[in-house]
């Protein structure tokens, strides 16, 4: 049965009984429990919660959303290459709208990692173990909206010792006819020693109407484990995101983000928490953005430092243009424990539109008081002495502008360790942006 | 090549230049001196069409076209080229893909295809033997972390990737050691030909050692208060600005 929100009432009021329709009142307690946490934060969040003050989410869910998941497509070798997205030399995981296929995957090899439908992993020890604990997850709504409906997502285990030197490439395809709210959930454990990288890409598959995906994805980085994970937010006007990407990072593991917002999406809202539970870890967090027309990419990151000799870096930079709208807001807590802690933030922005707007804020909240930690924002617009230099050379203004973008973004592109990874992002960015400029 | 008429610019309402008449033809030299704040690299600038710069009055007659009419990368396309007196860097673009990118761009506006890779690098190594260029700057982003000789040779480089008709060089021995200068002005001398003109923009006679100059005229005050050969510079090396300053104070009206 397909229970639907209708266009007149708020999803808040017709959540109860979605929820009934779809869950019932047996199965896992803490769906129920979730539910009732989300409506106690207040429900969908409005510009007056603080952390949503610039990112209007309400008018979202407001077009009689389902969140029951239509009929899995078959989908050929053929269209899945048409994504684009598929890249060389790497594993391949596919979901449909959060749901692993295995058919079409390529998949690790089992003595070095447990890959597993969420919905067949509840008996792995490491999923008893891990799931739903990250801290904060009951602070964030749409985490525990996700944590009340998920259907289903990705379990990935890295072994001890593992090393995986194939990135392993998850591929989201969202499908639907009509408009569906889809609540992936996913929980990836490096376990100590290992190592692994992650890629994440997305793509509309035959969608008729839209998918607002909100996702929950907990990590987590055991000791001297190191993980990549590149999150690479592709898709076309059709698909909306929040995300929630929530870290535990161990003693001396080293977790490297890159969140690369590329879409044409109306709205994509990062959430990502970082805590670091125990000694001498690295963590490193890159961002890049464009958005045009009247997009809103909202990054929010939070980094905990809760132990000493701890060290972490967030570079994020972001382009905006015509009417689109960018947020940035990046919290560093350095814990009264966390001594000897290194925490460096930056984000800089390009706004080339006069209807542009960015909304930047770099937190830091200091407790311990031996620790090297840097903040700052910018926000500019292209150079004009570099663009005069490039035009008194004979390239033309759009072109000139280009280059001056692309070189804004490759502080960040340039940290992109796997080549392949690092050609699609910057021919997806090109495209993106010849096709905004030009417009 | 080139022939400027009563050229009039303005800086935010500023009058910064009050009346150039030059006429470069094919093949010259020309060396324009003078004090600071004379309008030297203003009359640079307004050559290349930096948009801060007002033309108030007069008219650029650049082979036949009206420059003034021009943007700054058409008039690149038509040949005009500026050695800036501070090379700007640009991090994140490679110098190779910029003058790649250059290159094509001019071919594209003369109705060329695309150069091929294989004749663009063989065109590369012989303009950076010629010009005695570092082959490991040209993988590096553009200008940074150059030095100052490093940056005003790159601009040289450029010069001859770009064969420009005509080629204004402003202040480019500003910031330059002997040995700097001595490259950059062998690099100039070997691109010198009949059929392309210079102006060299520069404070000092020293320049002018190097790089021989067929007329040199002094900038004052906006406007060209004084012209003649290479000896000209030699007197001004001799005795400075201040006899010439004397000069036009007399024939100025009073106010």
């Amino acid at each position: 049965m397909t229970t639907t929100t209708s266009n007149n009432i708020s999803f808040a009021e017709t959540l109860p009984a979605l929820f009934t329709a779809q869950f019932g009142n047996a199965g896992w307690p803490g769906r129920k429990a979730a539910l009732d946490r989300f409506q106690a934060l207040g429900g969908i969040p409005t510009v007056k919660t603080e952390d949503w003050k610039y990112t209007n989410v309400v008018p979202y869910f407001k077009n009689g959303l389902s969140i029951a998941l239509p009929a899995t497509p078959s989908i050929t070798a053929a269209q899945l290459e048409a994504t684009g997205l598929l890249l060389p030399d790497t594993y391949r995981l596919v979901l449909v709208n959060g749901v692993l296929q295995q058919p079409l995957s390529i998949l690790p090899p089992a003595a070095q990692v447990t890959v597993s439908k969420m919905s067949e992993a509840a008996a792995l020890p490491a999923y008893t173990q891990y799931f739903n604990n990250s801290k904060k997850l009951e602070e964030h709504h749409f985490a525990q909206l996700n944590t009340a409906l998920f259907n289903d997502g990705l379990f990935i285990e890295v072994k001890t010792k593992a090393q995986v030197e194939q990135p392993i490439h998850i591929i989201h395809l969202y499908h639907n006819n009509g408009n569906l709210l889809v609540n992936p959930r996913h929980l990836w454990v490096a376990n100590e020693g290992s190592y692994a990288q992650l890629i994440e890409s997305a793509a509309a598959f035959d969608l008729e109407g839209t998918v607002l995906v909100n996702s929950v994805t907990e990590a987590v980085v055991a000791e001297r484990a190191q993980l990549s994970h590149y999150q690479l937010q592709t898709g076309g006007s059709k698909l909306r995101f929040i995300n929630q990407t929530m870290v535990e990072q161990l003693g001396k593991s080293l977790y490297n983000n890159y969140t690369f917002t590329l879409s044409e999406s109306d709205l994509v809202r990062n959430n990502l928490n970082i805590s670091l539970d125990a000694e001498r870890t690295e963590t490193h967090l890159y961002g890049f953005y464009i958005a045009s027309g009247s997009q809103l990419v909202d990054n929010h990151s939070s980094v905990d430092h809760r132990m000493p000799h701890c060290e972490s870096n967030e570079l994020y930079r972001g382009v905006m243009m015509d009417k689109a709208t960018g947020v940035f807001n990046g919290k560093i807590y350095v814990h009264e424990d966390a001594q000897k802690t290194n925490a460096f933030q930056q984000n800089n922005n390009l706004v080339i539109s006069p209807q542009a707007n960015i909304y930047t804020k770099p937190q830091l909240e200091i407790f311990a008081d031996d620790v090297k930690c840097s903040h700052g924002t910018t926000i500019g617009q292209v150079s004009e002495d570099a663009l005069f230099y490039l035009k008194a050379r004979g390239i033309g203004d759009a072109e000139a502008r280009n280059m001056l973008v692309k070189a804004f973004a490759f502080d960040v592109t340039a940290q992109v360790k796997i080549p392949a990874v690092r050609k699609q992002v910057e021919q997806i960015a090109s495209r993106y942006l010849s096709v905004a400029t030009n417009n | 090549m080139l022939n400027i008429k009563n050229l009039h610019a303005a800086v935010e309402g500023n009058a910064i230049l009050k009346g150039i008449n030059l006429n470069v033809k094919a093949g010259e030299v020309h060396a324009i001196m003078g004090p600071n704040g004379s309008g030297k690299s203003s009359l640079a600038s307004v050559l290349a069409g930096r948009e801060a710069y007002e033309v108030t009055e007069g008219s650029v007659d650049f082979d036949g076209k009206d420059l003034l009419d021009m943007s700054p990368e058409v008039r690149a396309r038509e040949g005009l080229f500026l050695a800036f007196q501070y090379p700007v860097e640009i991090p994140g673009v490679s110098n190779i893909n910029f003058l790649k990118t250059a290159v094509n761009e001019i071919r594209a506006y003369h109705g060329q295809p695309p150069m091929q890779a294989k004749a663009f690098l063989d065109m590369l190594k012989s303009k950076q033997k010629l010009m005695e260029f570092d082959a490991n700057l040209m993988n590096r982003s553009l200008n940074e972390g150059f030095s100052g000789g490093e940056k005003k040779r790159n601009d040289v480089f450029q010069m001859a990737m770009l064969e420009p008709k005509l080629a204004i060089m402003d202040e480019t021995d500003s910031g330059l050691d002997i040995d700097a200068l001595r490259i950059v002005s062998a690099g100039v001398n070997k691109l010198r030909g009949k059929d392309n003109a210079f102006i060299i923009i520069t404070h000092y006679q020293r320049l002018l050692e190097y790089i021989v100059p067929d007329f040199v005229h002094v900038l004052y005050n906006g406007r060209i208060v004084k012209s003649g050969t290479k000896e000209l510079a030699l007197e001004l090396e001799e005795k400075g600005y201040d006899w010439l300053k004397e000069d036009i104070r007399l024939e100025e009206p009073v106010q």
